[in-house]
């Protein structure tokens, strides 16, 4: 089954983008610690970890792309994924200070200390082994979106309704993240890390190396979402974003396919936000901003939603162009970024890759795969029972 | 005639000088060390003179010289109170409570009163404190001795409660003297009845009281004390819970005002519009526009300034929200994700274009006088800016129903909401119809902001702060619904400022995050929800 799924995963585009990003994963890293400063090809040190929050961004999209793009459903809530993924990692890093810290306490981070905390919240205790840690990464906000989407999909919670909750939902949790009891910094976040998996964190190599593991993570991440949107499931998510209730009335349930997207697109997320993180040293609440999660949307509907490529892309144009604008002109770049909105919702609703797919019309799927699609269907229930029983 | 003129103008420029406090204090001085001057008698007509001033720092001077604390300085016989300190004693100036520096026992020399003198004195300050003509004087001097609860005052107070008539005074009074009664040695029975009057006070300060009087009460009281610090407690809790209904009410006055604008593009329309916040917003900003230039070419109508700002802000919000309609939102009818995304694009220009003109600092708005202060009903503080806004929203809610339901306008918003093709065909211009409906639901959006000027910062992110609030409100109500919004609101200010006292203001609000949430997978369509065939899509 799972070499199946791989396999078709392994459509022609897919590989070529996982190549490409296996490529960059080696490529760039090397340039940076292999050539000499100064020279023409090498990457500056300062362009790695910038580098890897743009692939960062672009698994974000990605995984908002697997839930808005295939299945329908508009999350306004995946800064909350990503954030979470973030602070568990913090936590990790955290613990990793020792005694390092400015008040020189063994177990306690800085600003517990600070807070006069006694000991470690009980949530604290394991996560200074890595393994269990990054466990945490993928059980925590997993956990949360399918309870999440167990309430809300069963109860037929759809389109801007759904999106509202999740705005709210990080709305909430931005507001609690910013309460110092809550054991996460309060305001201030976690930051001042110093190892990750006992290498230093400044260290160019080990920036290098994070570079090269948020590359890889997004070759992954797009390994599995072609897996998945190649595979039948991946139809019946198609099937649900543009009939909902003809999708129903063929003995499909749409509640558990969209389940199940959103909950592994969280996944994708939160690994996301842990990348993230050590890259960039810090974490605070303000990544949970509602505000956040719709600019992620933005970054898919300009790449281009219901493609593999195209949130990628769009991730990285559109920070690629922040990055760019906030250097030279900053006090414009939020008039660049509502006229990004404006426009690619009127002008381009397919996105960048829309537009090249309307330049080359020979790029269209070839006529056997439906066939076959339609072939397959009812032959044998789906792995995730997303199909309580045949038609008939 | 001459000599009677300069007479006349030393008059006064006499009066004129004594209106102005620092020569006031001059010509009260003279009289003060009138005091150390001659025996007996010319002491008692010192004390009538300083009484004829009406000045209200005379009584704690008399008090003063009733208890021996007066003195009068040998070296230039000005009169001062002094206390002994080590080795002699601490002067201060009678006045003002001025430092004198110290002085020797033998260099002042003590202000002799007699009893008669003590009788006057007693009878002076009363007349000028619990029994002054003045109202103002005389409830001042109450809420005095109830501060200060000092048993010398209780035959004063007897006297000035057999003549009080005012009861709001009498009540004061009769407080005070109740927790005087409590710190003599008056009888069980006196001290059973001080109990029962201050019980039915029924405030904090009763409560307080009796608290501290508690350990020191005798036993045979212990329990009545216990019962009416019970009582007093419940009365309490009655208005703690009319507080929190006042303060939910507030705030729910103030997300139905963010929000109402919302319930007719979100909830009639099906546009979800991120941009909602920046029309409230805007409507701030108008009203900072309108306030600058009432100061400036009418400085008369400065109290009038939001009255003016009403219907400004009203026509600016509609017209830049009809100009949104018919440039963006025509275009995305239908698909109300990608219309989430460009207003949301919308809100960001607006908010950086208005940081761009009006700078990113707050802009300061003047509350107009009628809308400061406060005034209080039983134990609750009302301030009237809130009773304003509450009052407002209403009112919007009224005028919003009546355009609704009413006028020919209301009727085809109705009909185009429930059924677009079948209103087109009979005549009603929907492109028409939807840029006016999206006019009125941003014009009160921009009447919000005249409101929300008030009690918020005006600053670009204004409406930032309201957008996920507003929408909760319509979503909670049940769209489409404008009596769904005003529960909606309600409902959850009176919730928010419950769970306040007992979560706190932030985690307050997470749990109703988290409640509406959850509310929503009970019942996703809200608390009033549409029925028929238009609901599904």
């Amino acid at each position: 089954m799972i070499t199946q799924l791989v396999f078709r995963a392994l459509d022609k585009k897919a590989v070529w983008l996982v190549l490409i990003l296996v490529a960059i994963a080696v490529a760039v890293p090397a340039s940076n610690l292999l050539l000499p400063t100064g020279h023409p090809l090498r990457i500056p040190n300062y362009m790695v970890p910038l580098f890897g929050k743009y692939l960062n961004y672009a698994l974000l999209a990605l995984a908002l792309d697997l839930v808005w793009g295939y299945v329908g459903i508009l999350s306004l809530g995946h800064a909350a994924f990503f954030s979470l993924g973030g602070y568990i990692m913090g936590m990790y890093l955290m613990r990793q200070i020792g005694n390092r810290g400015v008040y020189g306490n063994p177990i306690l981070p800085d600003f517990m200390v600070f807070l006069q905390y006694k000991e470690l919240p009980w949530y604290w205790n394991w996560v200074d082994m890595w393994w269990f840690d990054f466990l945490m990464i993928l059980f925590v906000p997993g956990l949360l979106a399918f309870l999440f989407g167990w309430f809300a999909f069963r109860s037929r919670v759809t389109g801007v309704y759904l999106s509202i909750i999740t705005q709210a939902m990080t709305f909430a949790l931005q507001l609690a993240f910013f309460r110092n009891d809550f054991g996460f910094g309060g305001a201030n976040g976690l930051t001042d890390f110093k190892d990750i998996l006992g290498f230093n964190i400044q260290a160019g190599s080990t920036r290098a190396g994070l570079f090269a593991a948020s590359a890889l993570a997004l070759a992954l991440g797009v390994l599995m979402c072609s897996a998945i949107v190649n595979s039948k499931l991946g139809k019946v998510m198609v099937a649900v974003r543009d009939a909902e209730s003809r999708t129903r009335f063929l003995g499909w349930r749409p509640d558990n396919v969209k389940l199940f997207a959103f909950t592994v697109s969280a996944l994708l997320a939160s690994v996301a936000g842990a990348l993230f993180v050590p890259q960039v040293g810090i974490i605070n609440p303000g990544e949970f901003a509602p505000e956040n999660s719709i600019e992620a949307v933005i970054w898919v509907a300009v790449g281009g939603r219901g493609t593999i490529i195209g949130p990628i892309i769009g991730a990285i144009v559109v920070n690629v162009g922040k990055t760019l604008f906030t250097g030279w002109l900053p006090d414009y770049w939020l008039f660049a970024l509502g006229a990004l909105f404006i426009g690619t919702t009127l002008f381009l609703p397919k996105g960048i890759v829309g537009l090249f797919r309307r330049a080359g019309r020979q790029d269209r799927r070839p006529p056997g795969k439906e066939a076959s699609a339609a072939a397959e269907a009812g032959v044998s229930p789906s792995t995730l029972g997303a199909k309580v029983e045949p038609a008939e | 005639m001459a000599t009677r003129l300069i007479r006349l103008i030393a008059f006064l420029i006499a009066l004129s000088l004594s209106a102005l406090p620092a020569f006031a204090q001059d010509s009260l001085t003279p009289l003060v060390d009138a005091l150390g001057q001659g025996g007996f008698p010319d002491r008692g007509r010192a004390v009538d003179a300083l009484v004829a001033t009406g000045d209200q720092r005379v009584p704690p001077i008399l008090q003063a010289l009733s208890d021996g604390d007066l003195y009068v300085r040998k070296a230039d016989e000005k009169v001062v109170i002094a206390r002994t300190a080590s080795g002699g004693f601490a002067l201060s100036e009678p006045l003002d409570g001025a430092a004198l520096g110290d002085a020797a026992k033998a260099d002042v020399e003590k202000i002799k009163v007699n009893n008669g003198l003590r009788g006057k004195i007693r009878t002076a300050i009363g007349s000028m404190t619990l029994m002054s003509e003045d109202r103002a004087i005389r409830l001042a001097a109450a809420q005095n001795v109830l501060k200060n609860a000092d048993p010398a005052m209780l035959e004063l107070l007897d006297q000035a409660l057999a003549q009080e008539t005012d009861p709001e005074i009498k009540s004061v009074m009769e407080f005070a003297r109740a927790s005087i009664v409590l710190k003599t040695d008056a009888s069980i029975d006196d001290k059973r009845a001080a109990i029962q009057s201050i019980g039915a006070q029924g405030t904090r300060a009763a409560q307080t009281i009796l608290i501290n009087f508690l350990p020191s009460a005798p036993d045979e009281l212990k329990v009545e004390v216990q019962a009416a610090i019970d009582s007093v407690g419940r009365t309490l809790a009655v208005w703690d819970v009319g507080q929190n209904v006042w303060y939910g009410i507030s705030l729910g006055s103030v997300l139905l005002l963010a929000a109402i604008g919302l319930a007719i593009t979100f909830g009639v329309m099906g546009i979800i519009n991120m941009a909602h916040g920046e029309m409230v917003m805007l409507g701030a900003y108008t009203t900072f526009v309108v306030q600058g230039l009432v100061r400036t070419y009418a400085p008369g109508l400065f109290d009038y300034s939001l009255l003016i700002a009403l219907p400004a802000a009203f026509l600016v919000s509609a017209v830049i929200g009809m100009a949104i309609e018919r440039g963006i939102i025509r275009w995305l009818y239908g698909r109300p994700l990608e219309t989430l995304l460009a207003t949301w694009g919308l809100s960001l220009i607006l908010q950086q274009a208005i940081r761009t003109v009006f700078g990113a600092t707050n802009k300061p708005i003047v509350a107009p006088t009628w809308m400061s202060g406060s005034f209080d009903l039983g134990n609750l503080t009302i301030t009237w800016s809130r009773l304003w806004i509450v009052i407002f929203a209403i009112a919007v809610f009224i005028i919003l129903q009546l355009v609704l339901n009413r006028t020919p306008l209301g009727l085809q918003m109705r009909a185009v909401t429930q059924n677009r093709r079948m209103a087109s065909s009979m005549g009603i211009r929907t492109p028409f119809v939807d840029a006016m409906t999206f006019g009125l639901g941003s014009g009160i959006a921009g009447l919000a902001g005249v409101a929300l000027s008030q009690i918020d910062n005006v600053s670009p992110n204004l409406g930032q702060g309201y957008i996920v609030d507003s929408f909760m409100v319509v979503v909670f109500g049940g769209v489409g619904n404008l009596w769904g919004t005003l529960i909606g609101a309600i409902t959850l200010g009176i919730g928010n400022k419950f769970l306040e006292p007992y979560a706190g203001a932030v985690l307050a609000k997470i749990l109703i995050l988290v409640l509406i949430i959850l509310f929503i997978q009970r019942r996703p369509r809200g608390l009033f929800a549409l029925k028929g065939r238009a609901v599904e899509q």
